[in-house]
């Protein structure tokens, strides 16, 4: 009865949510979080594991306990595991890496209160054994943290001209110092951010057929 | 012209669906009709033809840009040389020369850039060539200052052409002015060359201004709190400003074009002038009230008749506002979308703190209202005719 561990079934609830149902794209889910923290590419990375963590354990903790989860008080229970493992998140990402916590700010509480997560526990963790949860958290969270990093790494290269913190556009091409470039200011403000993540979602839509609506 | 005609009666089979070359095909057409009135005739139902078609309309609107245009070659040489300290030494034509030179380079970018794109996705889309870039195309270099660099006009129009109109689905679908987007992305994206005193006026790399040159335009400096503009020179355009928008006689010029060919909305471009005006007045009443800063007071102050020669306003009633794709359509919403832009761009413009103009802003936000606007006025009608209909059972 019980499939190997990487079957072709298990395998796709890991790779489906990286293109045909992706979270941001295709659900159009967890867009605030994108928006606001991707002016950067550190705490674009920094938010997808920290999602990524609470996502796999979150989906893995529902589904053992889907059984004993009275359903009329379900959503108070998912809401406290997320909250507990958000909690741990944030200390861990305290004590490690302090200066992107502080600059993440709030938005590493507000997990507690992104879609994509309610979303995999009510539709996925709730009905399936813990192992495909597993998968099935991880690769939402990817699908998640692949939209951040594209569009944080488009911001901080146009917006700030560098990658990860390192100057990319010579100093010597800036306008203030005799050249021709200026950074783009719009990068880095959120406009500009559901911008690049509506130019991703028109690329997906033009070369992923199974997308295209007629 | 009839070797052209030839040319391309001769090559419409290659282009054809099937044929060798037919992803020239929108290329073709685009320039056949641009050249010759086109022979398409409906093939159902009755229609009625007229020769003014949107290629023919954007025509006469860059006829209409054109007194503009040149005056704004001129004025970009005159307020060179004047900023070199040389204007009474250097004739016209070479301050006209010295305009050309800086203002051709734009005017070919901002062309070559949006055209370019329009083609491509007309092409790729398999349609006809959209002719709305003819006058957005002349409309962007004459909204900017004549210091930014060609790329940034380039990238501008790339994301107006693309993000202002592309994506809504082309020419007669966009929601905002295509020209505006593409100043409001620059004025957002790059403050430092969009705005501040350094951007106005043309001056090369050796060239020493004069003392007491700021390269400031009158606007700036009544924000400050000085005026050092005379109503002539504002009128006539002898002022720095973005490369179109200085002379308010240029653009009465074309104002005039546009509404004896009936192109341009004479109702629009009167009521902004009226909303201005009472916005105008009603600053200049509270010009002496107290707690306003001694700058704000002088800017509060200048007679509402002097806000429709500055800045842009005047260049934003003719030919932006007007725009007929992203203004209302009823007649009714007609008077209350151009009384809205008169009222907030003064209003922008006098109090907001950080940029001394609001026209560009004004516009887009109402055209961002157009449609409810009219959905309003519609529904007026409607429950009014309601109202007058008798049943009778």
């Amino acid at each position: 009865m019980s499939d190997p561990l990487f079957s072709k079934k298990n395998l796709k609830l890991l790779s489906d949510p990286l293109n045909d149902s992706n979270p941001i794209t295709v659900q159009v889910l967890g867009i605030c979080s994108a928006l606001a923290v991707t002016a950067q590419l550190k705490p674009s990375l920094v938010m997808a594991v920290s999602v990524m963590a609470v996502m796999g354990f979150a989906n893995v903790i529902i589904s053992l306990l889907r059984n004993t989860i009275p359903n009329r008080i379900r959503i108070i229970v998912q809401l406290v595991i997320i909250a507990s493992l958000v909690i741990l998140v944030d200390q861990v990402l305290k004590a490690y890496v302090y200066d992107v916590s502080k600059q993440l700010s709030v938005f590493v509480g507000l997990i507690i209160t992104n879609c994509i997560i309610m979303g995999r526990l009510e539709a996925f963790a709730l009905g399936n054994r813990p192992w495909p949860s597993f998968l099935d958290g991880i690769g939402n969270a990817a699908g998640y943290g692949v939209i951040l990093i594209i569009v944080g790494f488009a911001r901080e290269l146009f917006g700030s001209g560098s990658v990860f913190g390192f100057q990319i556009i010579p100093d010597s091409w800036y306008i203030a110092n005799g050249g021709f470039y200026e950074n783009n200011g719009m990068m880095i403000l959120p406009p500009m951010a559901l911008i690049t993540v509506g130019i991703i979602i028109w690329v997906q839509r033009s070369r992923n057929r199974k997308l295209i609506e007629d | 012209m009839k070797f052209l005609k030839n040319f391309f009666e001769k090559t419409e089979p290659y282009v054809q669906k099937g044929a060798k070359y037919h992803w020239l095909n929108s290329v073709h057409d685009g320039f056949f009709t641009f050249l010759f009135v086109p022979k398409h005739t409906a093939k159902s139902g009755t229609h009625i033809h007229d020769y003014i078609d949107l290629k023919r309309t954007m025509s006469i609107v860059v006829l209409a840009l054109v007194p503009s245009l040149l005056f704004g070659m001129y004025n970009v040489g005159l307020q060179h040389f004047i900023a070199i300290g040389e204007a009474a030494a250097t004739g016209f034509f070479d301050m006209f020369l010295y305009g050309l030179l800086k203002v051709l380079p734009v005017v070919i970018v901002s062309y070559g850039v949006g055209l370019g794109i329009e083609f491509a996705f007309a092409q790729m889309r398999g349609h006809e060539i959209n002719e709305g870039f003819l006058v957005s195309g002349m409309l962007i270099p004459l909204i900017m200052p004549i210091e930014t660099p060609l790329w940034m006009v380039a990238v501008a129009t790339a994301f107006a052409v693309i993000f202002g109109k592309e994506v809504f689905g082309g020419t007669g679908m966009n929601i905002w002015n295509p020209a505006l987007v593409a100043r409001a992305f620059l004025f957002f994206a790059y403050p430092a060359q969009m705005s501040g005193n350094s951007v106005w006026i043309a001056l090369g790399k050796n060239d020493m201004p004069i003392d007491g040159f700021t390269g400031a335009t009158p606007m700036a400096d009544a924000a400050a709190g000085n005026i050092n503009f005379s109503v002539a020179d504002a009128f006539f355009g002898f002022i720095p400003g973005s490369i179109g928008e200085t002379s308010t006689l240029a653009i009465l010029i074309g104002a005039v074009i546009l509404i004896i060919t009936g192109i341009g909305n004479w109702k629009i471009m009167v009521s902004t002038v009226a909303g201005g005006v009472v916005m105008g007045i009603i600053l200049n009443i509270f010009a002496g009230s107290q707690g306003l800063s001694p700058e704000a007071a002088v800017f509060f102050g200048i007679p509402f008749w002097q806000h429709l020669i500055l800045g842009g306003f005047a260049f934003g009633a003719v030919f932006m506002a007007t725009d007929p794709v992203s203004a209302t359509q009823t007649e009714k919403g007609k008077w209350i979308y151009g009384f809205l832009i008169g009222i907030l761009a003064i209003l922008i413009r006098v109090v907001n703190p950080a940029y001394p103009e609001g026209m560009m802003l004004a516009i887009l936000l109402m055209n961002t209202f157009a449609p409810l606007i009219d959905h309003y006025v519609v529904q007026g009608h409607i429950k009014r005719r309601i109202k007058r209909a008798k049943v009778t059972a």
